[in-house]
């Protein structure tokens, strides 16, 4: 019976890992305890198996050692062909992983899972070969020794007395889909060495005798067999967790483990491992940098090991900085709610601790309610190799101002010795001392503490103008400046450094926040470009490259961008490869380390969509953690960017889209209604008139007329629709010809003559009027649609005005009425697409004349506008431009007498 | 004095069967005679056979070029055609009228304007015909004589210059029909002037301020927009 309903999260996590897993191949790991006891025999043994059920199974690489058995059940496998790599001189043949993924078998054979791979391979280690295998959807099958697995790794070399350097994480170990343990018990094993069946590296010959002690073979069979059992304990923990059953109350646990840059810390992290995964918690591997000291180039290169390994045990990795070890562990333990911490062991003389003070007993004093695991390490973890230097060389500069504010503060006491008892002047030394340490470094300060000692006694302490004291108490007030000002210096230093970090750390997120404020406000991709390279490469000193991915998802830069370093196909590869496999790779990393730069892939919720290749201009600044979160961190700023970019652009389309939607709903409503009305009357009226045989003569003569009508009036319609798919799909041809303007006022006049009858039409043209370049079918519709509308929304009888004048290059013609003008506001949307006016009267048309109207006075290159007029009425505007030469008019003849 | 053909026979070249049904009410009223052609091809024949007074002819022919028809039509016959055609096909209006077509008419249009320019153009073909020319012409307050070379508007004189004059005359001369911009530069400019639009429109203004009593608002000096200009007739 369940007494816990099951962690929602972690099903979902488990049925995310189930569904990867049915499409990622399956590993199988043949596991022993030592060299010899069968592994390959028994991975070829099952080979053949499968295969013999028709199995598509590849030997991807098989180390025999020219054993005869081993080799024999090679025959009848299909093998691949190995990879030639110049390496110093002499060829090797390496495992080929581009051939093996193009061949795709369903089962590969992958001999030796910890091995480490040729430098040009694209792999350090030959574990990320098969990860890849895997991922591409091929099973494989290989071998591991027990020594070779991560966290057993000490634990094996102090069984053997022999550190094994290549070694496989514990997480490939433990989502390996199925691991079978080779088991020989010891005697059987030295039985077979004897019998020369057991192959050792002929350069360990010598340590061959130390390793295969029986006892060394019993203790690493029955480490072989306890880490097999843990991963059944896991399967089986991972199976009640499914089913709700929970044995071990989950303590919440967190762990942090505070390591230094010396390799025994890779024990701690070890040990932390195994502890958080008994625990079943959460770990966190802690590392404080003291800015007083700095590391040297190999202290740093095992710091980073260290960090590697804690990661790839899967820990949280963090870096602090401070000068106080011990406290900024409490602090950050406080922070995070850590319950256990881990340090080692003490190594160093107790006189050290009495000086700087224990790690471990303010770790320990300061835990409250924390527990401290204090494990046995070669070297505790605080202490470097090397004794502290100071990481500051006081410059001459220093010196002499000490010197100075010490002869000055000699002056004033001179000044003062007649007044003054010696006791003050003592205090002056002691003032310039403090001054001095509150602006200068350790050894200025010394100094002048000496010098002002050796002053105020030669000078003031009798006996006078001797180092000789006569009263023992000055020996005191001596010791007592010496003390302070060292306080006081050790004080101000420390205040400075600290003040130091923060200016760097400081300087570190306000790096990130401007490059993120900056990113925000891009407006597009190349002004983002232009961010990402200007900041990154200040903050890291590098040679940023952005490369996206096109429509096929091979990556270039974004267009109009030259490359800031050369990318050459082999740059190009590495950033496809991170592209594809969404992990981090080239300089720096375990993943094509020999390329140039180094390349992240940008991340944004959930896809990728890019990737950002930093070249810096020394390596070596890549190798620090701490560079590789912030650069990460700055990423994924510029990867969210990039989508909110790609978002806001299909936000717009949409909107677009959106808005074309509502158009052409509009016009499919307002065609249906306008298009059936006339309809409506013209069918009405003939229907009427066929059925009534004795109709009356007016009737008859009405109705014909509602048709006529009513049929004028569709064709009206019609003619504006077509001039509007015109004028919306650009197809409008606009054919200027050099005109009177009167030409086509004229033809409009005329064209409306009916419906402006009984109204005064005032035409009002300048004389010396220039031929304006136009269409004059197009500038006839403008002007019959402003008069219908002047028509349309002025009382009857009331007057109309066209006019016009030239502006400078253009001309304006006006069309005038005395109607009750335009609503106030709505002077511009009245151009808009189905816009009707409140006061329209029924049949007023669809909205779509003044739109036309625009259409066409901006094909022609003018603008069309709409005032109110003073006095009452409304005024449309429109211009023509009057571009290009006109033509030359006709020769002006003599007004001749036409007889 | 001739007499105006009684019964002038209609050859109606139309391939839309609603458009032939309201013309043949239009038409085949006793006051003409009406022959129908539903395609280029039997239009053609008919013209041939039947020698009509007057043709109808739709430029929107499914099996044939309005405008070629046009022209082989005017290869052996000086009858008068008018061509039917869509609104905004002005190019092809124009080009039938160049080859030789009389009128034209825009779809929609009402049976009066058909008749109006009907009677423009068998006018003219009969005057044509009988050799005779018109030596007055008379419209509203416009008065032309052609043989003096005089021009009155309510019977005040106005001196054209030459060029003005040669237009009026060309358009009196094609009374009531539409003239083309390309006939009428033709015809006053010389040949080299095809194209110059412009001229036309800049002497018609002058014209028109001339002869119109509101020259924006003109009555007899039509422009027909696209196609070319003409000199309206009542009746």
């Amino acid at each position: 019976m369940s007494d816990r309903r099951p962690d929602p999260d972690l099903l979902l996590a488990q049925v995310r890992d189930a569904e990867a897993r049915v499409k990622r191949g399956k590993l199988k790991v043949f596991f022993g305890a030592n060299p010899g006891v069968g592994k390959t025999f028994a991975m070829l043994e099952e080979a053949r198996v499968k295969r013999a059920e028709g199995m598509d199974v590849v030997v991807g690489i098989v180390e025999t050692h020219r054993r005869v058995e081993t080799e024999a059940l090679l025959t009848g496998l299909e093998i691949l062909p190995r990879r030639p790599v110049e390496y110093r001189g002499i060829t090797l043949h390496e495992f080929d992983l581009d051939a093996a993924l193009a061949r795709h078998p369903a089962v590969l054979l992958v001999d030796e899972l910890a091995h480490t791979n040729a430098p040009d391979s694209r792999h350090t280690r030959r574990w990320q070969d098969v990860e890849e295998l895997l991922d591409a959807g091929i099973s494989v099958y290989s071998t591991l020794n027990v020594q070779h697995l991560e966290s057993l790794n000490d634990v094996v070399a102090q069984i053997t007395g022999i550190q094994v350097r290549e070694t496989v994480p514990d997480a490939v170990f433990d989502a390996a889909d199925e691991v079978e343990l080779a088991d020989l018990t010891p005697d059987d094993l030295l039985r077979r060495l004897e019998q020369g069946k057991v192959y050792f590296p002929e350069q360990a010959e010598r340590a061959r005798e130390e390793f295969f002690r029986k006892g060394n073979l019993i203790a690493l069979r029955e480490l072989a067999l306890r880490r097999v059992a843990e991963r059944v304990d896991a399967q089986m923990r991972g199976y009640m967790r499914e089913q709700g059953i929970r044995e071990i109350w989950p303590a919440g646990d967190r762990l942090l483990v505070s390591i230094g840059p010396n390799p025994a810390s890779a024990r701690l992290i070890r040990a932390g491992h195994r502890m958080a995964s008994r625990l079943d918690c959460e770990w966190v591997v802690v590392y404080v940098e003291n800015p007083a000291i700095s590391l040297s180039s190999a202290d740093r290169e095992a710091l980073v090991e260290n960090l590697r390994v804690a990661e790839e045990l899967e820990a949280r990795v963090a870096t602090l900085q401070g000068r106080d070890t011990a406290d900024e562990i409490l602090a950050y333990a406080r922070e995070h709610n850590v319950t256990r911490i881990i340090v080692g062991k003490p190594t160093h003389p107790r006189w050290r601790d009495k000086v700087r003070g224990s790690l471990l007993d303010k770790l320990v004093r300061g835990s409250g309610d924390v527990d401290v695991y204090v494990i046995s390490g070669e070297v505790e973890g605080d202490v470097p190799r090397r004794p502290p230097s100071p990481s500051r060389v006081s410059p001459l500069k220093e010196y002499l101002w000490a010197a100075l504010v010490v002869t000055l503060c000699s002056l004033a006491g001179w000044a003062a010795f007649r007044h003054f008892t010696v006791t003050d002047i003592a205090m002056i030394y002691l003032l310039g001392t403090v001054v001095v340490s509150s602006r200068s470094g350790r050894g200025p300060a010394l100094a002048a503490v000496f010098v002002s000692i050796a002053l105020f006694d030669f000078f003031f302490v009798p006996p006078y103008l001797t180092f000789a004291v006569s009263d023992l108490q000055f020996v005191s007030t001596f010791g007592v400046m010496l003390v302070i000002s060292l306080v006081i210096s050790g004080l101000t230093v420390r205040v400075r450094e600290q003040a130091g970090f923060a200016r760097e750390r400081e300087s570190r997120t306000a790096a990130l926040y401007a490059m993120s404020r900056e990113l925000t406000t891009a407006r597009d991709r190349s002004q983002l470009v232009d961010v990402v390279r200007r900041q990154i490469g200040a903050s890291f000193g590098a040679a940023v490259q952005l490369l996206l991915p096109d429509e096929a998802g091979s990556l270039a830069p974004p267009e109009g961008q030259a490359p800031t370093y050369s990318l050459d196909d082999r740059e190009r590869g590495v950033a496809q490869w991170v592209f594809q496999r969404d992990q981090s790779a080239g300089l720096g990393t375990d993943t094509l380390p020999a390329a140039k730069a180094l390349y992240l892939p940008l991340r944004a919720s959930g896809h990728l969509v890019g990737v950002l290749g930093v070249m810096p201009s020394d390596p070596r600044r890549f190798q620090g953690p701490a560079q590789r979160q912030l650069l990460e961190a700055f990423a994924d700023q510029v990867a969210l960017a990039l989508e909110r970019m790609t978002l806001e652009r299909q936000t717009q389309q949409s909107q677009v889209e959106i808005e074309a939607e509502r158009l052409r709903t509009a016009l499919l409503s307002s065609l249906s209604h306008d298009l059936r009305t006339p309809l409506a009357g013209i069918t009405g009226s003939a229907t009427s008139l066929l059925q009534d045989r004795s109709m009356r003569d007016e009737v008859r003569r009405d109705l014909l007329q509602t048709i006529v009508e009513e049929a004028q009036r569709m064709n009206r319609l019609i003619g504006n629709l077509l001039d509007m798919i015109r004028v919306e799909t650009q197809t409008l041809v606009v054919q200027k010809e050099w005109q009177p303007l009167e030409e086509p006022i004229g033809v409009a006049l005329i064209r409306l003559d009916d419906r402006l009858q009984g109204r005064e039409v005032q035409v009002q043209l300048p004389p010396d009027l220039p031929l304006v370049p136009l269409d004059g079918l197009l500038i006839e519709e403008v002007l019959i649609n402003l008069l219908e509308n002047a028509v349309k929304y002025t009382p009857a009888g009331s007057p109309i005005t066209i006019s016009a004048r030239v502006d400078n290059q253009t001309i304006v013609v006006d069309v005038a009425d005395r109607g009750p003008g335009l609503p106030p506001g709505e002077e511009a949307r009245i151009f808009d697409k189905f816009y009707r006016s409140v006061g329209a009267p029924p049949g007023g048309g669809v909205g779509l004349g003044l739109t036309i109207c625009r259409g066409i006075v901006q094909a022609h290159g003018g603008r069309i506008w709409a005032e109110n007029r003073p006095g009452g009425g409304a005024v449309f505007r429109f211009t023509l431009p009057i571009e290009g030469t006109p033509p030359t008019l006709p020769p002006r003849e003599a007004v001749a007498e036409t007889v | 004095m001739t007499m105006a053909v009684s019964q002038p026979l209609v050859l109606l070249i139309e391939d839309e069967p609603q458009m032939r049904r309201f013309l043949r009410a239009a038409l085949d009223d006793g006051q003409y005679h009406l022959v129908e052609a539903a395609t280029a091809r039997e239009g053609l024949a008919q013209a041939a056979s039947r020698n009509p007074d007057i043709i109808l002819l739709d430029l929107g022919l499914p099996d044939g070029d309005g405008l070629d028809l046009t022209r082989r039509i005017r290869e052996w016959s000086t009858r008068p055609i008018i061509v039917l055609s869509a609104r905004g096909m002005e190019a092809d209006k124009v080009a039938a009228l160049d080859a030789g077509a009389d009128d034209y008419l825009t779809k929609p249009f009402g049976v009066g304007e058909l008749l109006a320019r009907m009677r423009v153009a068998l006018r003219h073909a009969t005057l044509a015909a009988s050799g005779k020319e018109e030596s007055e012409f008379v419209e509203g307050d416009l008065r032309v004589d052609l043989a003096r070379r005089q021009v009155f508007v309510r019977s005040e004189e106005v001196h054209l210059t030459p060029l003005e004059y040669r237009l009026l005359q060309t358009l009196v001369h094609h009374a009531g029909k539409v003239v083309t911009h390309r006939h009428l530069l033709k015809e006053v400019w010389g040949i080299n002037s095809i194209g110059q639009n412009h001229y036309l429109r800049v002497y018609m203004t002058q014209l028109r301020h001339k002869l119109e009593a509101d020259p924006t608002h003109p009555r007899l000096l039509l422009t027909e927009p696209g196609v070319g200009y003409r000199l309206k007739v009542s009746g």
